[in-house]
């Protein structure tokens, strides 16, 4: 097989996830869009861990190895992120990413408690994006 | 057909595109309803039918694995993916109230500009993906590159001390995810928090021991503990 | 000590008493009146002396250079000849009566000692005008005589006329000055030296390349400060100062410096013709015309004023037919008497409560309330109108005969129509000043009506001062004219007979045409009522004055004429009356020529700087404010925004790097 056709499926699903994470508004559609990202690097990572052990004759299976933690990793990072996500919505009644603006420029009324969070959240897209 | 390395350099010359071999074709389908399950996961109003619809795309993803002879990963895929992060997911629409049937503002203000972004990175990893491989064969005859025998003993060698390492990581994820969704009030109380924390932990701290199955196990386990809140 | 010494203490004594006064004024104000008095009579002490040892012999020539100044030198340079020695005492004389004058009429000034300071540092500064002998030592103590005057003639700034003559002052004479340093700089390009005695030998040599740029342009600077026309606009408005200011400044010394530096630098402007007929018909215009105008004045101080600018004339006349010991014999006589009138008009002002000779001829006793000043203003006024034997007589008399000489083809370098212009201007300016002196002393000392106030006796400094003026203005002038050849360029002064006989002549003509027409209007006077009188005439002197100017304006329109139909100058003059009184209607010429299209100009630069300028800053404020705005919307706080912008930035950079990679 062509590692053309998992790699270019790869990237497909990796920029579908990437204007999920971009447009949608829900905050757990944003989430579901992260696991179509980490899924499509999963599936990158198998193809070519394939095509290395039988060309290259390498043992290690880092790649699977690397999709087993990538697996993990992810369903660790849903629980956190569902967490943050039940915490965002308990203190603000929505869970709608364009409605948390606190770093927004010429509004500033809000508490820091609230700040803190949005900062959370921030930090967040960031690092799964 | 031909082994090892003279694959690297004849691929082009004994594989060509417009002569595509059975499991070429399979992928190729498979990826298609992959890739539009994804589009509608991504694009649909219906925030349900989103969850559903990855649900499509997982699932495919797994057959793919299946038939990159990765079987151990595909089925971890269906466990974990299918589920528990989608049952997981459900559960936080359903916990943030979220709309059922259509909700006309599923997508933000930002996405023409996400279309954008994602078109143009779209195009930019697909040419250099096609441009670097367009001639790379994998062969999948022979003993299957993701047996459960390979995987594990892999694994179980070589990687055992990442493994955990990221058992670890687990229980801090989870000890996270019970802080950060505990309600305020109780914090203030701090009387029950403690026990609930210290029954956890006993928990998590056993699949990190038992080894594989431990991703599996622990999952569900953080959901069920979010749910009785 | 060496004349040398003696004399560079001269100009530096009166300096330090300035720098003293300024600095003790404050804090030991019992020093303040030694300080202003001694260093200026120690400075007349050692001018006399200086003045004794030259004797009218070679002239004492010192220089001393401080540092290389580049292509022309400067030097610290002294050039006494017999001119500078008697006009430094006359300074010194001056200034001394002025300051001992001073500390009786600014009795009780809060701002006496910078005052005294200001007039000492003047002193000083006209000192070193005189004995400088080079030229950029001299524009020194000029400019620094501007500045003094500027100061002076505010002195009561609280007063809005005080505030506008002031500046007028200063503005006019730098009119005049602009040009005069372009002179001196053209002067003393051609001569490659600011020395007095280089130049003088580089012009006896015929070395001199413009000879006419070079005199005109030094005549203008000495137009403005001598007030010859059309720059005397500034000396009738500058009588807002203090009186002993007038006496010092505006009639003895700052105004005699123009005709001083022309005498030094005769050599200069003999070498071109024009410069002397230019001189000529100013000295000839100015005279004439200051004549009419002194005649319709209501103000003593400023008919004494025109009456300044109008012997001034007849010194620039003096110079015009190249005779310079008769200028500057005019300029002893006239600084020693004018003095006198100033100083005895303040007096009288102080006496009577006003300066308007409207309200003094209403006024009866002025005379029985100040008799010093009477008879001393008698004796200068006699001068001033040129009767023998008074010292004006001579000196006029000199003047009149160089003129006479000039005019009858005696001169070989001076064209005999300059004669002709001097002589007839004079002969008819000796009629008007015989007329306003006339005047001056009918309706100042001859009214009649009510008593004038009483305040008592004037102090003591300020009438002992009047009676030591009065000797040179009595006196001297018989005897100068014998002995002052020596000194000056040996050429002499006597009287001739024809002008003696026109010009006492005319002089009595006007006196008496002048006391038919005041009894002729002395009728009208009583049914007129009129009067300014000052508010406090219990106060000081100063105080008085100060009052008497403010309250002049608004009581009779303006400053210059009183609605008065006894005048007898409105009889003489007739229908130029009026336009006489404002000073021939100049100041609206200076007004529609200068002021008006300086102010037209800073209109057009405030537009431009508002309208134009301001544009291209507010354009490029503008510019990073809106800038400012576009980037703080794309501060909208929503993430996906940032991560889509950060995304958009990765792929542009990674397609970058890819192309650059592949070599593309």
């Amino acid at each position: 097989m062509h590692l053309a056709y998992p790699a270019v499926l790869s990237a497909l699903l990796f920029c579908t996830g990437l204007y999920g994470v971009l447009a949608r508004r829900n905050a757990i559609l944003v989430l579901m869009s992260v696991e179509l990202m980490l899924n499509a690097v999963n599936l990158n990572l198998v193809a070519f861990d394939v095509w290395l052990s039988k060309a290259a004759e390498e043992t290690l299976h880092s790649g699977q190895a690397l999709t087993l933690f990538t697996i993990t990793i992810a369903a660790a990072e849903i629980g956190i992120g569902l967490a943050i996500v039940l915490a965002v919505y308990r203190n603000r009644g929505t869970s709608d990413i364009d409605k948390l603006r606190d770093t927004a420029e010429s509004h500033d009324t809000e508490g820091p408690d609230h700040d803190a969070l949005t900062a959370g959240q921030a930090e967040k897209a960031e690092a799964t994006a | 057909m031909s082994p090892t390395s003279a694959a690297l350099t004849t691929a082009a010359d004994t594989h060509g595109f417009l002569s595509p071999t059975g499991v070429e074709i399979a992928f190729l389908l498979v990826g298609l309803v992959t890739f539009g399950a994804a589009l509608v996961t991504v694009t649909t109003r219906q925030l349900v039918h989103a969850a559903l619809w990855l649900v499509a795309t997982l699932g495919g993803l797994a057959v793919e694995y299946l038939l990159l002879t990765a079987e151990f990963i595909a089925w971890v895929q269906v466990l974990i993916y299918v589920g528990s992060v989608v049952v997981l997911l459900l559960f936080g629409l359903m916990l943030t109230k979220a709309p059922i049937g259509r909700s006309p503002d599923a997508d933000s203000g930002n996405r023409w500009a996400a279309l954008t972004v994602a078109l143009a990175a779209a195009a930019t990893l697909i040419w250099v993906v096609v441009d670097a491989f367009r001639t790379t064969w994998i062969d999948l005859e022979g003993p299957a590159a993701g047996s459960t025998k390979a995987t594990g003993e892999s694994l179980f060698q070589n990687w055992v001390l990442p493994f955990e390492g990221l058992s670890v990581l687990l229980l801090a994820a989870l000890v996270g995810a019970i802080v950060l969704s505990r309600q305020a009030k109780e914090t203030a109380a701090d009387g029950p928090g403690t026990g609930c924390r210290s029954g956890n932990r006993t928990e998590a701290g056993a699949p990190s021991a038992t080894g594989v199955p431990a991703p599996a196990a622990t999952e569900p386990g953080a959901p069920s503990e979010k749910e009785s809140r | 000590m060496t004349t040398t010494t003696l004399a560079v203490l001269v100009p530096l004594l009166p300096f330090l008493g300035a720098a003293a006064g300024l600095l003790l004024g404050r804090t030991a104000p019992g020093f303040v009146r030694p300080l202003a008095v001694l260093p200026t009579l120690a400075s007349l002490v050692l001018a006399a002396v200086v003045a004794v040892r030259q004797g009218g012999d070679e002239a004492i020539n010192a220089a001393t250079k401080l540092t290389p100044t580049g292509s022309v030198p400067i030097d610290l340079a002294l050039h006494i000849d017999g001119f500078a020695a008697l006009v430094a005492v006359l300074v010194g004389v001056v200034a001394t009566c002025v300051q001992i004058y001073s500390t009786g009429y600014l009795r009780e000034d809060p701002r006496y000692p910078s005052y005294a300071a200001l007039v000492s540092l003047f002193t000083s500064a006209m000192l070193l005008v005189v004995y400088s002998g080079d030229l950029m030592v001299l524009l020194v103590g000029w400019e620094i005589m501007g500045i003094c005057s500027y100061f002076l003639v505010g002195h009561y700034w609280e007063t809005p006329e005080a505030r506008a003559a002031s500046i007028k002052a200063f503005l006019v004479t730098k009119l005049g000055d602009v040009p005069f340093l372009i002179g001196l700089f053209a002067l003393a390009t051609d001569a490659g030296s600011f020395r007095l005695t280089k130049i003088l030998g580089t012009v006896a040599s015929g070395g001199l390349d413009h000879p006419t740029l070079i005199a005109l342009l030094l005549l203008a600077g000495v137009a403005g400060k001598s007030a010859q026309f059309p720059l005397h606009t500034w000396l009738p408005d500058a009588m807002a100062g203090p009186t002993p200011v007038s006496a010092l400044i505006h009639a003895a010394t700052m105004v005699a410096a123009g005709v001083y530096f022309i005498a030094r630098l005769l050599p200069v402007f003999e070498a071109s013709q024009a410069a002397m007929i230019v001189l000529a018909v100013m000295a000839a215009v100015t005279m004439i015309g200051s004549g009419l105008a002194a005649l319709a004045q209501d103000d003593i101080k400023r008919v004494l004023a025109y009456s300044t600018i109008g012997q001034l004339g007849y010194m620039t006349g003096a110079l015009a037919v190249a005779d310079r010991g008769a200028a500057v014999f005019h300029l002893l006589s006239h600084g020693a008497f004018k003095a006198l009138l100033f100083l005895a008009a303040g007096v009288i002002i102080h006496a009577a409560g006003t300066n308007s000779l409207a309200a003094m001829s209403r006024m009866s006793h002025v005379r029985n309330r100040v008799p010093d000043a009477y008879w001393t203003m008698t004796v200068a006024l006699l001068a001033l109108a040129a009767i023998p034997p008074f010292s004006g007589f001579f000196s006029k008399e000199s003047v009149l005969g160089a003129a006479e000489h000039v005019a009858t083809g005696h001169a070989e370098r001076v064209p005999g129509s300059v004669g002709w212009i001097v002589l007839v201007a004079g002969l008819l300016t000796a009629l008007l000043t015989a007329a306003y002196a006339m005047r001056l002393w009918l309706l100042a000392f001859r009214g009649r009506g009510a008593e004038a106030p009483d305040h008592g006796r004037q102090p003591l400094t300020m009438t002992v001062v009047l009676w030591v003026l009065a000797v040179p203005s009595l006196a001297v002038g018989a005897l100068a004219y014998r002995v002052l050849p020596d000194w000056f360029d040996g050429r002499d002064l006597a009287p001739t007979l024809t002008t003696s006989v026109l010009g006492t002549g005319v002089a009595l003509v006007g006196g008496i045409v002048t006391y038919a027409a005041w009894r002729h209007t002395t009728a009208v006077a009583a049914r007129v009522p009129l009067g300014a009188v000052a508010a406090h005439p219990e106060g000081d002197a100063a105080q008085v004055e100060a009052e008497a100017i403010a309250s002049h304006a608004p009581v009779y329109g303006t400053v210059a004429y009183a609605p008065d139909p006894a005048d007898p100058g409105r009889l003489l003059l007739g229908p130029l009356h009026r336009s006489a009184a404002f000073g021939f209607h100049l100041d609206a010429v200076y007004r529609a020529l200068f002021v008006r299209p300086v102010q037209a100009g800073a209109s057009l630069v405030r537009f431009l700087d508002r309208e134009v300028v301001d544009t291209y800053v507010r354009g490029a404020g503008a510019l990073p404010r809106w800038l400012g705005i576009a980037v703080r919307r794309a501060q909208t706080g929503n993430v996906q925004t940032y991560v889509s912008a950060l995304l958009a930035g990765t792929v542009v950079l990674a397609v970058a790097a890819v192309l650059v990679a592949t070599g593309a």
